[in-house]
């Protein structure tokens, strides 16, 4: 049986005044706050806002990085306690571990499920030719461009299944074109495996070109300010871009997230606050 | 490219070198400061190698200087991976095994050796402990930078993916700290080389150490600079050992710096 046709079953997500705080003792604040949403299963959904407007530390709530500081947050009815490989994460710079082959860091789910070798490498396999990856399983991650990183990522994700699939800006550091070859692939492979989506983005047409739905974000405390259909009928193509209709939502997304100019604050992660860098080497002899 | 036209000013350098200790020792030089008088020339410390090659005294004094860096490091290296993987992953561990630790790692290694021969039962165990002494804290202290350095992002997505506290300590840490341990292990290996022998001056009956005090105190001078010379190439050796064993044992760490 191919791996398409083991179709997840797809997530539902509900939001009930969740409030999500960061930072410790005085500087703590709250990232993003009391909101109140539903996802459908298999919907595409974008949560668009600027850098550090909070998208990004939902996304980590959702993963069971980040604990909510009140409300509630149930994936298919049940309270989000930590991370699972139910819910996969793709970041927005790939997190192959740099010490196993492009075919095994696309197998560590399965082998975290126990699988044996030969079997979770077929799998892994069968994964990587479905993102176009097959001819580069025994490469170091190292050695691949930032497209087929990312591309690996979402494989090894997509290897277990999962009901949730939430993106942190994954295509955020890719040039213009790859960029754009990543997306039409993201819903190509989404049309074979549905998947519940929630990708956080800051780019509009980004938005526009993969989502049913937007929901735009408003930074400190992050909020909800609107709540967009997106009806172009799929398959969806470059074209798509200078359709007027496409024009017309672009417009009203450019009118919403314009209130937030000159705002600029820090990226948050889904991991929380930015990490400073690390102390140097107390060097002993 | 200019690698080839480089070899033979380094060479040519290292033949002055071996000159002027030649000439220095020949000559008796006295510069005030430093004295040539008693120093030998090369030909006597080739001379007084080859006489030590062909005696049994060489695999002796070889073998249990070799014994005690190897039980002391091969100590150091367990203990100090292990703690150092504890420290760097737990903060409560790091709370209650740092502050001591901090407190003894600045005291060298050689400082240790009078109240390790009061402490041990043998001279033979205070003279492992001392190399044991000095390899542990740079083990210890890389390993625990190593663990601390593993990006934070491949711990939670390793999670992500299912990955329990076994798993993420077998799969993401071990090996994302694995560079940072070699670089530890090598400096380990060359500072119980260097803690080894000065036990072994103060404390010894066999050993490179032994050896070369023991040719100063009979006044063989020639057999101190093979004993020096000795000293350092199984040092040099050692380490070179332990860099490649670490190279082998992190091929992605190679590759990967070659691309960016």
């Amino acid at each position: 049986m191919s791996i398409y046709q083991q179709a997840p079953n797809p997530g539902r997500i509900e939001a009930r005044k969740l409030s999500i705080r960061l930072g410790h003792g005085r500087e703590a604040f709250e990232a993003v706050q009391r909101l109140d949403f539903d996802i459908k299963p298999g919907e595409f959904v974008c949560i668009l806002g600027p850098s550090g407007c909070g998208k990004s530390t939902l996304l980590g709530a959702l993963a069971g990085h980040l604990q909510p500081a009140a409300g509630q947050l149930l994936v298919d009815g049940t309270p989000v306690s930590g991370p699972s490989p139910e819910r996969g994460m793709v970041f927005q710079h790939h997190t192959l571990l740099p010490w196993r082959s492009v075919l095994d860091n696309v197998a560590f789910g399965l082998k975290m499920q126990g699988i044996g070798k030969t079997q979770r490498r077929e799998q892994a396999l069968d994964m990587l030719r479905l993102v176009g990856l097959q001819d580069f399983a025994g490469r170091w991650p190292s050695q691949l461009s930032g497209g087929m990183q990312q591309r690996a990522e979402i494989a090894r994700v997509l290897i277990n299944r999962p009901r949730l699939l939430l993106m942190d800006e994954p295509f955020g550091a890719l040039d213009a074109q790859t960029r754009s070859r990543m997306q039409e692939l993201l819903l190509d492979i989404w049309a074979r495996i549905r998947t519940t989506v929630v990708f956080v983005t800051h780019d509009i047409d980004e938005a526009l070109f993969l989502a049913d739905r937007i929901l735009v974000m408003s930074p400190r405390p992050g909020r909800f300010i609107d709540d967009l259909r997106v009806d172009f009928p799929r398959p969806r193509n470059a074209s798509l871009l200078t359709s007027p209709g496409f024009v017309y939502l672009k417009r009203h997304c450019l009118e919403l997230l314009r209130h937030e100019e000159g705002r600029e604050l820090p990226r948050l992660t889904p991991l929380g606050l930015p990490t400073t860098d690390h102390p140097p080497l107390r060097i002993a002899l | 490219m200019n690698i080839s036209y480089r070899w033979p000013l380094r060479l040519a350098s290292l033949a002055a070198c071996l000159l002027f200790w030649q000439i220095a020792a020949n000559k008796r030089l006295d510069l005030g400061l430093i004295a040539f008088t008693y120093v030998p020339t090369p030909a006597s410390v080739l001379d007084a190698a080859w006489h030590l090659l062909q005696s049994s005294k060489l695999a002796d004094h070889l073998s249990s200087s070799l014994g005690r860096v190897f039980t002391g490091y091969v100590t150091a290296a367990v203990a100090g991976v292990l703690l150092g993987l504890a420290i760097g992953r737990s903060k409560w561990v790091e709370d209650s095994l740092l502050p001591p630790l901090e407190v003894l790692r600045p005291i060298p290694a050689v400082a240790w050796i009078p109240l390790a021969i009061l402490m041990f039962p043998s001279s033979e165990v205070s003279m492992i402990f001392i190399t044991f002494t000095g390899a542990l804290f740079p083990i210890l202290l890389n390993t625990v930078h190593g663990v601390e350095g593993v990006d934070p992002r491949l711990v939670a997505s390793a999670r992500s993916l299912g990955a329990g506290r076994l798993a993420i300590l077998r799969e993401v840490i071990l090996p994302g700290a694995a560079p940072s341990i070699v670089t530890g292990l090598a400096i380990g290996m060359g500072t119980s080389w260097f803690c080894l022998v000065t036990a072994e001056m103060i404390s010894g009956q066999f050993g490179i150490g032994y050896y070369t005090w023991e040719s100063y105190t009979l006044q063989n001078y020639p057999d101190i600079v093979v004993g020096m010379l000795l000293i350092g190439l199984l040092g040099m050796a050692s380490s070179t050992l332990v860099r490649r064993l670490g190279a082998l044992l992190t091929p992605w760490y190679r590759s990967g710096g070659k691309r960016a």
